[in-house]
């Protein structure tokens, strides 16, 4: 009889709950527990990995604040491609404005969109800019990263460093094959074109708003 | 364990079952990745840590699985183990998470690590299963180097592009002129498609060859090795 009830459906259904529960416990705690243990050195990682692409972009001898605290929430903005909110970082040396870190997206890249980290110089040139996120086609569109780029010695990124509205007029924010002054690679020519505009609106925007956004309440 | 055992695994891992060439599973990050040599290379030592641990993880806990409910268990137990592979790295070899860390992730979609947990795991003891998971592993290794390293070169007409993000001082071959315009559809995944159609027609006409030269020979010779 006992026998017959511990084959019984109910039963049968109850009791592989009942495991399947034992192992959702056992794994969810097994996970719950790495994460607790890596958080702490996972944060100071990501951290420091913030650091590294700031200094990127931007020479740490360019400013003497805390960078990453200096920062303020951008609302949406079309002129940078943004369709999210993002965050903007203050450069300031000697409490005088510096520079300008934030984010941009060139949304027409050939495999759509790719996301760029822009330093612009209280003066408005540019200091550096990088490719952070993109997915334009391995070993063709992607020299726009310097460490997929095969020119070590002068990446075709670092050739933004220094332009500015002052010394490249609008229609040399245009690579070469449509009569400005950005090189491109043979047979990839959509990627640079497409970078090379949203730096260009990147760099409109932030003259036009300078002021405006050093003088912006500290988000933090 | 012994020895037999052993060697019919690592056969089966290598070349037999071979996962890219004969059981064909886990095509989608095999596609995405072997762009070049290196990032097969590196797919495929994270996928060999997930499949010793997966394996031996199940291998131990099958006589407490109840067969009705084995797939959600197993599902859970890779999940959960990949979590715990990707945040370890990423908080102890961070150096190697940037590197590795992008195929961590990669691997829950690979369906062979659940094949083997199904296929294997499940119905033996956990030393045999931790070796099947590497030889699975190291089968599907020395598969996508090869592909990864084909493509490059056809595409790029270089070997072991991107080795300098893993070892600072190494850097990519050159193989083909530095002016070589590059086979961009080497590069693309209809190339892998087809290299990797190539690579099954290899295999089976080696196995083909193989089995045929078994025929041909009178089996006297095999049988008078096992006597001595």
């Amino acid at each position: 009889m006992s026998e017959a009830r511990a084959f019984s459906a109910p039963g049968m259904a109850l009791r592989t709950a009942a495991i399947l529960f034992l192992f959702v416990i056992i794994f969810t705690a097994l996970l719950s527990g790495a994460y607790q243990w890596s958080k702490e050195a996972i944060e100071a990682s990501a951290l420091e990995e913030k650091t590294k692409l700031l200094g990127d972009v931007l020479p740490v001898d360019a400013y003497d604040n805390d960078l990453i605290r200096d920062a303020v929430t951008l609302p949406p903005t079309p002129e940078l491609g943004l369709k999210e909110a993002s965050t903007l970082y203050r450069a300031r040396k000697a409490g005088t404005p510096a520079a300008l870190v934030f984010e941009a997206v060139a949304p027409d890249g050939y495999a759509g969109r790719i996301r760029l980290l822009i330093a612009v110089r209280a003066d408005g040139s540019l200091a550096g800019v990088r490719v952070t996120q993109h997915k334009e086609t391995p070993g063709l569109g992607d020299y726009i990263e310097p460490k997929k780029d095969r020119n070590k010695e002068h990446p075709w990124i670092g050739q933004f460093v220094g332009r500015s509205l002052a010394n490249t007029p609008d229609k040399g924010w245009r690579v070469r094959k449509d009569g400005g002054e950005i090189d491109y690679h043979a047979g990839a020519t959509v990627t640079p074109r497409a970078v090379a505009k949203a730096v260009h609106k990147a760099v409109r925007w932030a003259d036009r708003e300078n002021a405006r956004l050093f003088a912006m309440e500290n988000a933090k | 364990m012994t020895r037999d055992e052993l060697s019919t695994i690592a056969w089966n891992g290598i070349w037999k079952q071979n996962t890219s060439l004969a059981q064909v599973l886990g095509l989608c990050p095999l596609l995405a990745v072997t762009t070049n040599a290196v990032n097969g290379i590196m797919l495929s030592l994270a996928t060999i840590l997930v499949m010793a641990l997966s394996n031996v993880a199940v291998a131990s806990l099958r006589n407490f699985i109840p067969h009705e409910i084995r797939i959600p268990v197993f599902i859970l137990i890779v999940a959960a183990l990949v979590t715990v592979v990707d945040l370890l790295f990423n908080a102890n070899l961070h150096q190697l998470y940037l590197v590795l860390g992008i195929f961590i992730p990669l691997i829950v979609t690979n369906c062979i690590v659940l094949a083997r947990v199904e296929a294997f795991a499940a119905k033996n003891p956990p030393l045999q299963s931790t070796f099947d998971g590497i030889f699975m592993g190291v089968g599907m290794l020395w598969t996508l180097a090869l592909l990864g390293g084909l493509r490059e070169l056809l595409g790029n007409g270089t070997l072991f592009g991107g080795i300098d993000m893993v070892f600072p001082s190494l850097q990519p071959i050159q193989l083909l002129p530095a002016d070589y315009p590059g086979f961009l559809l080497g590069l693309l995944p209809p190339g892998a498609f087809i290299l990797l159609g190539c690579l099954i027609a290899w295999k089976n006409w080696l196995d083909a060859r193989a089995a045929a030269r078994a025929r041909r020979q009178p089996p006297a010779p095999a049988a008078a090795l096992g006597c001595h």
